[in-house]
């Protein structure tokens, strides 16, 4: 490879980073472990395998490009999720039943 | 594999060797005034670390707090990825298949540990490239330990009893640390850490049933790795100026020395039962704290290590950056396959959808 061909920028040289979801046996849902840089989708799972699967921790593996992600602001935790904090009729708890109904 | 020897700077104020506190002190610029709103969210995350929380990517942090565990994940990443090369020595001269296997799966835990952490310091805001080239330009630290050489076959069992077990210790309370990707990754190395220590023990209980000679490289290995892995956990207490913030921060949760302790009093029965002696004469119960008394550690030549003077660091440096610049035209050659196969796919596309 020739010199001029190593500068350019680091940022388009690193390959793009995947998140990762392991189903670890079947009947559960696949859950996030962790990510990883891999060039394309099936490399990404090739690497999954390999990073998070070394002693049978899944039976399944999802990856997405973490780019792809959209998620909730920290910053608005409180307007977000707050309304449903004074919507206690929603809990089992709120009602009151006679002891002798028994379990309910 | 880790050490809290992490405490110390990256380059370039490696020329000032053994911090104390005034130094430290005299180096820290003058923090900047805070905004109302900072001040704020300043009290919001204070009273999160109180009350034990968990701080999550996204979540505002003070600098100084991202700073700090930049440093110690991406130093903590570097440590397992450098510590694959000692090993790594021996696949090809491991004495039976059963042990190459073994060795092969314990550096590849190595390299998935290392993976785990550069992913949980990426979501501070730091990328991969940074964090490696801060490795292989040598202002990133990693543990000190893997710059001394392995020398025998018994090597690889007392890094696996020893140095691992030391790692062990100091791993099982980072699952508690305060930012959760660092304790999530903690939680999934702890688990296969213990593979790795038990691996070397039992190589070890083999060696000790064999030969004379056998025996002899048993102790000779245990002889040159102890003093060292009892200064993987950092200066004392008393010369560790950052510890203390990062208890506060809850980064921290057990001094350098009560690991230590802990370390010798775990260790001190299992080299009994392996039949090979811990080389400190001043090693004994000490019936009245109802712990091991133990020597002095030669800390001058743990921080001439530290800073770069130790017996491997050079070598160390030019494997990892060699294999590196090695394995670049297979980055480049993976990246340009995808991007090909991305435009074949949209093209495809282009000519279904006409």
């Amino acid at each position: 490879m020739s010199a001029d061909q190593t500068t350019s920028s680091p940022a388009l040289k690193e390959w793009p980073l995947w998140e990762v979801f392991v189903r670890s046996k079947q009947g559960l849902e696949h859950k996030h472990c962790g990510s990883l840089h891999a060039s394309d989708s099936q490399h990404a799972l090739q690497m999954a395998r390999d990073v998070y699967t070394r002693r049978q921790e899944g039976v399944s593996i999802w990856v997405v490009q973490s780019s792809s992600i959209a998620a909730s602001e920290p910053n608005d935790k409180s307007e977000f999720f707050e309304p449903s904090s004074d919507k206690v009729y929603r809990h089992p708890t709120f009602y009151e039943i006679p002891s002798e109904v028994g379990h309910m | 594999m880790y050490t809290q020897s992490f405490n110390v700077q990256d380059a370039p104020d490696t020329s000032s060797a053994a911090p104390n506190a005034a130094s430290m002190a005299a180096l820290k610029s003058v923090p900047k005034a805070l905004t109302e709103a900072e001040v704020a969210l300043q009290a919001q995350f204070d009273a999160r670390i109180d009350a034990d929380g968990k701080v999550e990517p996204r979540d505002w942090m003070p600098d100084a707090y991202r700073k700090t565990l930049v440093r110690q994940i991406s130093q903590h990443a570097h440590s397992e990825i450098v510590g694959m090369l000692p090993e790594g020595n021996w696949i090809s001269r491991a004495p039976s298949l059963k042990r190459k296997a073994i060795l092969i799966a314990k550096v590849q835990d190595e390299a998935g540990h290392g993976l785990y952490l550069y992913s949980a310091a990426e979501t501070l805001g730091t990328s991969r490239d940074q964090m490696l080239d801060a490795l292989h330009t040598g202002k990133a630290k990693y543990s000190s330990i893997f710059n001394y050489p392995t020398l025998n076959w018994a090597d690889v069992g007392v890094i696996g009893w020893l140095v691992d077990g030391a790692a062990i210790m100091n791993q099982i309370p980072l699952c508690r640390c305060s930012y959760g990707p660092y304790a999530r990754a903690m939680i999934r190395v702890c688990k296969e850490e213990s593979f790795h220590q038990r691996q070397g023990y039992e190589a070890l209980l083999v060696m000790m049933q064999g030969t004379a000679e056998q025996k002899a490289m048993v102790q000779d290995a245990v002889n040159r790795w102890w003093w060292k892995c009892l200064a993987m956990f950092g200066p004392p207490d008393a010369d560790s100026p950052n510890s203390v913030q990062g208890m506060r921060w809850g980064i921290k949760r057990i001094s350098n020395d009560d690991l230590r302790q802990k370390f010798v009093d775990a260790t001190v029965p299992q080299a009994k039962i392996l039949g090979v002696t811990l080389p400190d004469p001043d090693l004994k119960w000490n019936e009245e704290r109802q712990h091991h008394d133990y020597g002095q550690i030669d800390w001058d030549e743990f921080w001439a290590t530290v800073n770069g003077n130790g017996p491997c660091n050079k070598e160390r440096l030019g494997a990892r950056v060699k294999a590196w610049n090695d394995g670049q035209w297979v980055r480049d050659a993976a990246l340009a396959h995808a991007n090909k196969q991305a435009e074949r796919q949209a093209q495809k596309n282009l000519k279904e959808a006409a």
